[in-house]
Protein backbone atom coordinates (compact mmCIF):
# COMPACT_ATOMS: atom_id res chain seq x y z
CA UNK A 1 0.00 0.00 0.00
CA UNK A 2 1.54 3.32 -0.88
CA UNK A 3 -0.29 6.11 0.69
CA UNK A 4 -1.64 8.84 -1.82
CA UNK A 5 0.58 11.74 -1.06
CA UNK A 6 3.51 10.14 -2.27
CA UNK A 7 1.81 9.92 -5.77
CA UNK A 8 0.46 13.64 -5.62
CA UNK A 9 4.65 14.66 -4.31
CA UNK A 10 5.95 12.51 -7.35
CA UNK A 11 2.98 14.52 -9.64
CA UNK A 12 4.56 17.71 -8.15
CA UNK A 13 7.97 17.21 -8.67
CA UNK A 14 7.33 16.75 -12.43
CA UNK A 15 4.44 19.48 -12.62
CA UNK A 16 7.74 21.58 -11.08
CA UNK A 17 10.20 20.31 -13.25
CA UNK A 18 7.83 21.45 -16.39
CA UNK A 19 7.40 25.14 -15.03
CA UNK A 20 11.41 25.31 -14.70
CA UNK A 21 11.88 23.96 -17.97
CA UNK A 22 8.58 26.03 -19.14
CA UNK A 23 11.07 29.50 -17.73
CA UNK A 24 14.76 28.61 -18.47
CA UNK A 25 14.76 26.56 -21.38
CA UNK A 26 15.35 29.14 -24.23
CA UNK A 27 14.86 26.48 -27.23
CA UNK A 28 10.95 26.47 -28.48
CA UNK A 29 10.98 22.02 -29.04
CA UNK A 30 12.40 21.89 -25.43
CA UNK A 31 9.76 24.62 -23.77
CA UNK A 32 7.06 22.40 -25.83
CA UNK A 33 8.34 19.44 -24.04
CA UNK A 34 8.12 21.37 -21.00
CA UNK A 35 4.48 21.57 -21.32
CA UNK A 36 4.10 17.81 -21.92
CA UNK A 37 5.91 17.33 -18.85
CA UNK A 38 3.76 19.36 -16.86
CA UNK A 39 0.30 17.39 -18.75
CA UNK A 40 2.13 14.37 -17.39
CA UNK A 41 2.48 15.20 -13.95
CA UNK A 42 -1.66 16.60 -14.10
CA UNK A 43 -1.96 12.82 -15.47
CA UNK A 44 -0.23 11.00 -12.50
CA UNK A 45 -2.63 12.74 -10.26
CA UNK A 46 -5.58 12.62 -12.13
CA UNK A 47 -5.09 8.45 -11.98
CA UNK A 48 -3.84 8.47 -8.21
CA UNK A 49 -7.04 10.24 -7.54
CA UNK A 50 -9.47 7.50 -9.47
CA UNK A 51 -7.36 4.79 -7.54
CA UNK A 52 -8.07 6.41 -4.60
CA UNK A 53 -11.73 6.97 -4.79
CA UNK A 54 -12.56 3.83 -7.32
CA UNK A 55 -14.18 6.24 -9.96
CA UNK A 56 -12.75 5.52 -13.34
CA UNK A 57 -13.91 9.29 -14.22
CA UNK A 58 -10.37 10.18 -13.74
CA UNK A 59 -9.16 7.77 -15.92
CA UNK A 60 -11.48 9.15 -18.62
CA UNK A 61 -10.25 12.64 -17.78
CA UNK A 62 -6.65 11.36 -18.59
CA UNK A 63 -7.89 9.81 -21.98
CA UNK A 64 -8.91 13.17 -22.90
CA UNK A 65 -5.80 14.81 -22.16
CA UNK A 66 -3.57 12.95 -24.20
CA UNK A 67 -6.11 13.34 -26.80
CA UNK A 68 -5.61 16.62 -26.64
CA UNK A 69 -2.00 16.70 -26.15
CA UNK A 70 -2.27 14.83 -29.46
CA UNK A 71 -3.60 17.47 -31.18
CA UNK A 72 -1.57 20.09 -29.64
CA UNK A 73 1.70 18.53 -30.48
CA UNK A 74 0.56 18.11 -33.97
CA UNK A 75 -0.24 21.88 -34.33
CA UNK A 76 2.55 23.18 -32.07
CA UNK A 77 5.06 21.37 -34.19
CA UNK A 78 3.85 22.57 -37.19
CA UNK A 79 3.65 26.25 -35.73
CA UNK A 80 7.16 25.21 -34.80
CA UNK A 81 8.14 24.53 -38.37
CA UNK A 82 6.40 27.42 -39.43
CA UNK A 83 8.42 29.71 -37.09
CA UNK A 84 11.66 27.80 -38.45
CA UNK A 85 11.04 28.56 -42.35
CA UNK A 86 10.44 32.21 -41.70
CA UNK A 87 13.33 33.31 -38.78
CA UNK A 88 15.79 30.30 -39.76
CA UNK A 89 15.88 29.86 -35.68
CA UNK A 90 14.57 28.04 -32.47
CA UNK A 91 15.48 30.37 -29.65
CA UNK A 92 12.69 32.15 -28.38
CA UNK A 93 14.93 35.15 -27.38
CA UNK A 94 15.54 35.84 -31.05
CA UNK A 95 11.54 35.06 -31.88
CA UNK A 96 10.12 38.76 -30.84
CA UNK A 97 8.59 39.94 -33.88
CA UNK A 98 4.42 39.19 -34.67
CA UNK A 99 5.35 40.40 -38.39
CA UNK A 100 8.95 40.10 -40.39
CA UNK B 1 6.30 -3.83 0.18
CA UNK B 2 7.00 -4.40 -2.89
CA UNK B 3 4.75 -2.24 -4.59
CA UNK B 4 6.45 0.14 -2.27
CA UNK B 5 9.95 -0.32 -3.64
CA UNK B 6 8.50 -0.27 -7.28
CA UNK B 7 6.92 2.77 -6.62
CA UNK B 8 10.00 4.07 -5.15
CA UNK B 9 12.05 2.86 -8.29
CA UNK B 10 9.79 4.20 -10.95
CA UNK B 11 9.20 7.49 -9.01
CA UNK B 12 13.09 7.93 -9.31
CA UNK B 13 13.63 6.79 -12.62
CA UNK B 14 10.95 9.16 -13.53
CA UNK B 15 12.39 12.20 -11.26
CA UNK B 16 15.80 11.50 -13.24
CA UNK B 17 14.62 11.31 -16.64
CA UNK B 18 12.66 15.21 -15.56
CA UNK B 19 15.90 16.19 -14.17
CA UNK B 20 17.88 15.37 -16.65
CA UNK B 21 15.41 17.31 -19.47
CA UNK B 22 16.36 20.40 -17.68
CA UNK B 23 20.29 19.35 -17.33
CA UNK B 24 20.88 18.89 -21.12
CA UNK B 25 20.75 21.91 -23.53
CA UNK B 26 20.81 19.58 -26.94
CA UNK B 27 17.21 19.40 -27.26
CA UNK B 28 17.88 15.31 -28.54
CA UNK B 29 18.40 14.56 -25.23
CA UNK B 30 15.78 16.48 -23.52
CA UNK B 31 13.68 14.27 -25.38
CA UNK B 32 15.04 11.27 -24.94
CA UNK B 33 14.88 11.34 -21.01
CA UNK B 34 11.22 12.40 -21.59
CA UNK B 35 10.71 9.47 -23.25
CA UNK B 36 12.29 7.93 -19.67
CA UNK B 37 9.57 9.81 -18.22
CA UNK B 38 6.43 8.76 -19.67
CA UNK B 39 7.89 4.95 -19.54
CA UNK B 40 8.31 4.99 -16.05
CA UNK B 41 5.07 7.18 -15.83
CA UNK B 42 3.22 3.63 -17.57
CA UNK B 43 4.71 1.70 -14.82
CA UNK B 44 3.22 3.99 -12.10
CA UNK B 45 -0.59 3.52 -13.79
CA UNK B 46 0.12 -0.38 -13.92
CA UNK B 47 1.21 -0.07 -9.77
CA UNK B 48 -2.29 2.20 -9.53
CA UNK B 49 -3.93 -0.57 -11.39
CA UNK B 50 -4.92 1.11 -14.77
CA UNK B 51 -3.90 -0.77 -16.99
CA UNK B 52 -5.71 1.06 -20.29
CA UNK B 53 -4.26 4.45 -19.07
CA UNK B 54 -0.69 2.38 -18.79
CA UNK B 55 -1.19 1.19 -22.51
CA UNK B 56 -2.25 4.19 -24.02
CA UNK B 57 0.37 6.19 -22.02
CA UNK B 58 3.11 3.94 -24.11
CA UNK B 59 1.59 3.84 -27.52
CA UNK B 60 0.22 7.63 -27.60
CA UNK B 61 2.63 9.56 -25.73
CA UNK B 62 6.10 7.97 -25.65
CA UNK B 63 5.50 6.46 -29.39
CA UNK B 64 3.29 8.61 -31.55
CA UNK B 65 3.85 12.34 -29.89
CA UNK B 66 7.63 11.54 -29.31
CA UNK B 67 7.90 10.50 -32.47
CA UNK B 68 6.98 13.57 -33.80
CA UNK B 69 9.06 15.28 -31.50
CA UNK B 70 12.30 13.47 -32.30
CA UNK B 71 10.68 13.83 -36.30
CA UNK B 72 10.60 17.81 -35.76
CA UNK B 73 13.94 17.84 -33.92
CA UNK B 74 15.94 16.09 -36.80
CA UNK B 75 13.74 17.79 -39.70
CA UNK B 76 14.84 21.33 -38.26
CA UNK B 77 18.40 19.86 -37.21
CA UNK B 78 17.80 21.61 -34.01
CA UNK B 79 21.23 22.39 -32.20
CA UNK B 80 22.45 22.93 -28.69
CA UNK B 81 20.68 25.89 -27.55
CA UNK B 82 22.46 29.21 -26.82
CA UNK B 83 21.88 31.70 -23.56
CA UNK B 84 21.38 35.09 -23.43
CA UNK B 85 21.07 37.71 -21.19
CA UNK B 86 17.16 37.18 -20.76
CA UNK B 87 17.67 33.63 -19.99
CA UNK B 88 19.91 34.19 -16.86
CA UNK B 89 16.75 36.68 -15.98
CA UNK B 90 14.72 34.02 -16.05
CA UNK B 91 17.24 31.01 -14.15
CA UNK B 92 17.02 33.67 -11.46
CA UNK B 93 13.59 34.04 -11.54
CA UNK B 94 12.25 30.37 -12.64
CA UNK B 95 13.98 28.19 -10.41
CA UNK B 96 13.19 29.59 -6.86
CA UNK B 97 9.75 30.50 -8.13
CA UNK B 98 9.34 26.50 -8.95
CA UNK B 99 11.25 25.27 -5.61
CA UNK B 100 8.50 27.41 -3.79
CA UNK B 101 5.42 26.55 -5.94
CA UNK B 102 6.64 22.66 -5.04
CA UNK B 103 7.48 22.80 -1.43
CA UNK B 104 3.77 24.64 -1.15
CA UNK B 105 2.51 21.95 -3.34
CA UNK B 106 4.62 19.12 -1.10
CA UNK B 107 3.64 20.95 2.20
CA UNK B 108 0.27 20.84 1.68
CA UNK B 109 -0.80 17.36 0.73
CA UNK B 110 2.16 15.89 3.00
CA UNK B 111 0.75 17.36 6.24
CA UNK B 112 -2.80 18.73 5.25
CA UNK B 113 -4.54 16.15 3.68
CA UNK B 114 -5.60 13.06 5.81
CA UNK B 115 -3.37 10.46 3.85
CA UNK B 116 -5.48 7.42 3.18
CA UNK B 117 -3.63 4.69 1.33
CA UNK B 118 -4.17 3.90 -2.04
CA UNK B 119 -5.80 0.15 -2.62
CA UNK B 120 -3.45 -1.04 -5.42
CA UNK B 121 -4.52 -3.84 -8.18
CA UNK B 122 -8.11 -3.10 -7.25
CA UNK B 123 -8.97 -4.52 -10.96
CA UNK B 124 -11.16 -1.36 -12.08
CA UNK B 125 -9.08 0.13 -14.65
CA UNK B 126 -9.24 -2.31 -17.98
CA UNK B 127 -10.56 -1.72 -21.15
CA UNK B 128 -14.03 -3.29 -20.47
CA UNK B 129 -14.77 -0.82 -18.22
CA UNK B 130 -13.52 2.36 -19.66
CA UNK B 131 -15.58 1.41 -22.75
CA UNK B 132 -18.74 1.39 -21.02
CA UNK B 133 -18.09 4.80 -19.54
CA UNK B 134 -16.70 6.10 -22.99
CA UNK B 135 -19.44 5.13 -24.97
CA UNK B 136 -22.23 5.44 -22.25
CA UNK B 137 -22.01 8.62 -20.25
CA UNK B 138 -18.78 9.98 -22.03
CA UNK B 139 -20.32 9.66 -25.73
CA UNK B 140 -20.76 13.26 -26.48
CA UNK B 141 -16.60 14.62 -25.48
CA UNK B 142 -15.63 11.65 -27.24
CA UNK B 143 -16.87 12.68 -30.55
CA UNK B 144 -16.09 15.79 -30.09
CA UNK B 145 -12.46 14.77 -29.32
CA UNK B 146 -12.91 13.22 -32.98
CA UNK B 147 -13.83 16.65 -34.45
CA UNK B 148 -11.06 18.02 -32.14
CA UNK B 149 -8.47 15.43 -34.16
CA UNK B 150 -9.83 16.24 -37.46
CA UNK B 151 -9.59 20.05 -37.46
CA UNK B 152 -5.70 19.80 -35.47
CA UNK B 153 -4.60 17.23 -38.32
CA UNK B 154 -6.21 19.66 -41.18
CA UNK B 155 -4.45 22.72 -39.03
CA UNK B 156 -1.09 20.82 -39.02
CA UNK B 157 -0.98 19.82 -42.48
CA UNK B 158 -1.70 23.70 -43.33
CA UNK B 159 0.62 25.31 -41.00
CA UNK B 160 3.51 22.62 -42.08
CA UNK B 161 3.16 23.08 -46.06
CA UNK B 162 5.39 25.31 -47.89
CA UNK B 163 3.40 28.56 -48.72
CA UNK B 164 4.08 27.93 -52.43
CA UNK B 165 2.01 24.71 -51.95
CA UNK B 166 -0.64 26.86 -50.89
CA UNK B 167 -0.46 28.98 -53.27
CA UNK B 168 -0.32 26.67 -56.11
CA UNK B 169 -3.64 24.87 -55.26
CA UNK B 170 -5.66 28.35 -55.47
CA UNK B 171 -7.49 28.49 -58.59
CA UNK B 172 -6.28 31.57 -59.71
CA UNK B 173 -6.13 32.77 -63.61
CA UNK B 174 -2.48 32.02 -64.39
CA UNK B 175 -0.03 33.99 -63.55
CA UNK B 176 3.89 33.44 -65.29
CA UNK B 177 4.65 33.36 -60.77
CA UNK B 178 2.81 30.73 -60.56
CA UNK B 179 3.49 28.83 -63.82
CA UNK B 180 7.10 28.70 -62.35
CA UNK B 181 6.05 27.49 -58.58
CA UNK B 182 3.85 24.65 -60.19
CA UNK B 183 6.63 23.63 -62.31
CA UNK B 184 9.40 23.60 -59.29
CA UNK B 185 6.51 21.35 -57.68
CA UNK B 186 6.35 18.93 -60.23
CA UNK B 187 9.65 19.08 -59.81
CA UNK B 188 10.09 17.74 -56.50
Amino acid sequence: MVPLSYYLVLSGILFGCGVLGFLIKRNIITIFMSIELMLNGVNLSFVAFAAQWHALSGQIFVFFVMVVAAAEAAVGLAIIIAVYRTRETLNVDQVNLLKL
Amino acid sequence: MLHLILFLFFGTLCVAGAVNLLAHTHPINSALSLIVVMASLAGEYLLLGAEFVAAIQVIVYAGAIMVLFIFVIMLLNAGAEEHSGGSRIAILLGIPGAVIGFVLVAWTVLFHANTVSVPIGAEHGGPTEIARLLFGPFLLPFEITSVLILIAIMGAVVLASKPEAIAKRQPHPVSSETHELAGAGKGR
